[in-house]
């Protein structure tokens, strides 16, 4: 479980995270959601410690992250997975280096046993036979998947997403969603994604964090999501036509 | 302006105190170094070698004609020349190249990992980006850079020689005299020391302008050329004091 207990982050004198609160709980897919410039990746790369907030905690099974000493830090950290927007494969790596890269940093396996593991994940991500390609030779989809083959390598507790569908076609994005959530429910672990799909937040929010304007404007679970009497999350879940058509038959 | 300036040399070295932590695991940090020893070392020869056989036969040339007089020996055309190639144009002349050719692809190199958010993924791996990204890349340098410069002071002297055949002015006999007149081993280790001093400010200085881009593809051209900029003149200024130490 991953609480966010009072955090603020300021850029400057800027502040763009007010006073945020909420729990991402374990073996579910938790959802932040919001418009493009509410804060949600600024709230993501604070739960991941790319950012220290200026004020509040993060609490990573009750411990305070940003307040760990290096060494707890980085076993925190080994037990992260994270897959980017823009997938961050390394460029100068092939898949299979890629996929093998955190077993090289974190583990004693033996060559034979990161083989077998980063095979595994790649099977399991429905990768075969693209080891030897360079993230270049991917499609985009292809490239999340490998980025979720890498962040799952090491058998992490917690995943975390930011927008893993941006780019991706609706019948790909539907197949990255399904593959994320069944490692979250395989595996146990507590997964953060931050999208503005609406599909995702439909079909896989188990529970959703809409920020808006860098509060936390409304908490609750993909059932609540479309019947919410928050004026805020209404305009932004019914934004597009399509939406609409629906809202009418709600 | 001086607050600016101020802040970028204080970022440098908090940048400086991160890349020479200690590497997160050593068999990969020795993969690394090799990769790019290699990268960097095989990748340079050809340019290395074609601007040093070129300088050393220019160099050659105008010595020559510059030395017309009787009252002078002859053989002063291969020692004005020898010491010429080994102890400034080298060393200096070819760490600068090496600055554009080396430089900008380390500050491209990072710079786009940066972008692209790989910098971020090591992050949150728990891993330091600084010194796995940045560490090999310094001492492949310190190692690579002065055995570069060896091979250029003696494509140089060879580009010399062959001139001197070519153009017959003087003897070979003469200039081969010239060459090996009062040679001192210090001027080599002056040479390599530059070079050293020289491949620091070089890899360190890219590593960082490709580390702190903060934006996209215009900013990645931008930190290239700064880094450039940046690194030769630190290198200039440092020559100045070297060789005002060192001689």
């Amino acid at each position: 479980m991953i609480e966010l207990n009072h955090v603020s982050k300021y850029f400057g004198e800027k502040q763009v995270l007010f006073d945020i609160n909420t729990v991402f709980e374990e073996g579910k897919v938790n959802l932040i959601i919001g418009r493009s410039g509410s804060g949600k990746t600024v709230m993501m790369k604070c739960l991941v410690g790319l950012y220290t907030p200026e004020e509040g905690q993060v609490l990573y099974q009750g411990r305070d992250f940003h307040h760990m000493d290096d060494a707890s830090q980085r076993k925190l950290r080994a037990e992260m997975g994270m897959v980017f927007q823009g997938s961050a494969l390394f460029d100068s790596m092939n898949i299979e280096q890629n996929v093998m890269f955190p077993l090289d940093m974190f583990t004693e396996m033996s060559m034979e046993e990161k083989l077998e593991r980063v095979n595994f994940c790649l099977q399991r991500v429905d990768l075969p036979n693209v080891n030897k390609l360079f993230p270049a030779e991917l499609s985009g989809g292809m490239k999340k998947r490998a980025a979720i083959a890498r962040a799952m390598a090491c058998g992490p507790k917690f995943l975390f997403c930011d927008e893993p569908n941006s780019g991706l076609d609706p019948k790909t994005s539907l197949l990255i969603d399904e593959l994320i959530t069944e490692i979250t429910h395989e595996y146990n672990m507590t997964t953060v994604i931050n999208t503005h799909d609406l599909n995702s937040v439909i079909t896989i929010g188990e529970t959703i964090s809409f920020i808006y304007q860098g509060r936390l404007e409304w908490r609750g679970s993909s059932d609540s999501v479309l019947t919410s009497d928050n004026a805020a999350l209404n305009d932004f879940i019914y934004a597009q036509p399509l939406t609409q058509r629906i809202r009418k038959h709600i | 302006m001086i607050q600016r300036l101020l802040t970028i040399v204080g970022e440098y070295f908090i940048f400086l105190r991160k890349v020479f932590s200690r590497p997160e695991k050593w068999s990969v940090f020795f993969k690394k170094l090799l990769f790019e020893m290699d990268a960097m070392g095989i990748g340079s020869m050809l340019i290395v070698s074609i601007v040093s056989i070129a300088m050393g036969s220019v160099i050659t040339m105008q010595t020559a004609m510059q030395i017309e007089s009787s009252w002078i020996p002859t053989w002063t055309v291969g020692f004005v020349s020898r010491t010429s190639i080994v102890m400034e144009l080298c060393p200096t002349i070819i760490s600068l190249l090496l600055v554009g050719n080396l430089g900008s692809r380390i500050t491209a190199e990072i710079g786009s990992m940066r972008v692209t958010e790989q910098i971020d993924a090591l992050e949150v791996m728990g891993i330091n980006p600084a010194s796995y990204m940045v560490l090999p890349k310094v001492i492949a340098s310190l190692i690579v850079n002065p055995v570069l410069i060896i091979f250029s002071i003696c494509f140089a002297l060879i580009g010399g020689y062959v001139t001197i055949v070519l153009i017959g002015n003087i003897t070979p006999y003469d200039f081969m005299d010239g060459l090996t007149y009062c040679f001192r081993v210090y001027d080599v280790v002056y040479a390599v020391t530059k070079t050293f001093v020289f491949a620091f400010v070089m890899s360190t200085v890219a590593s960082f302008y490709g580390y702190r881009i903060d934006g996209g593809a215009l900013e990645l051209g931008k930190a290239s050329t700064q880094g450039i900029v940046v690194s030769s003149f630190i290198i200039l200024v440092l020559n100045v004091l070297i060789t005002q130490i060192m001689l």
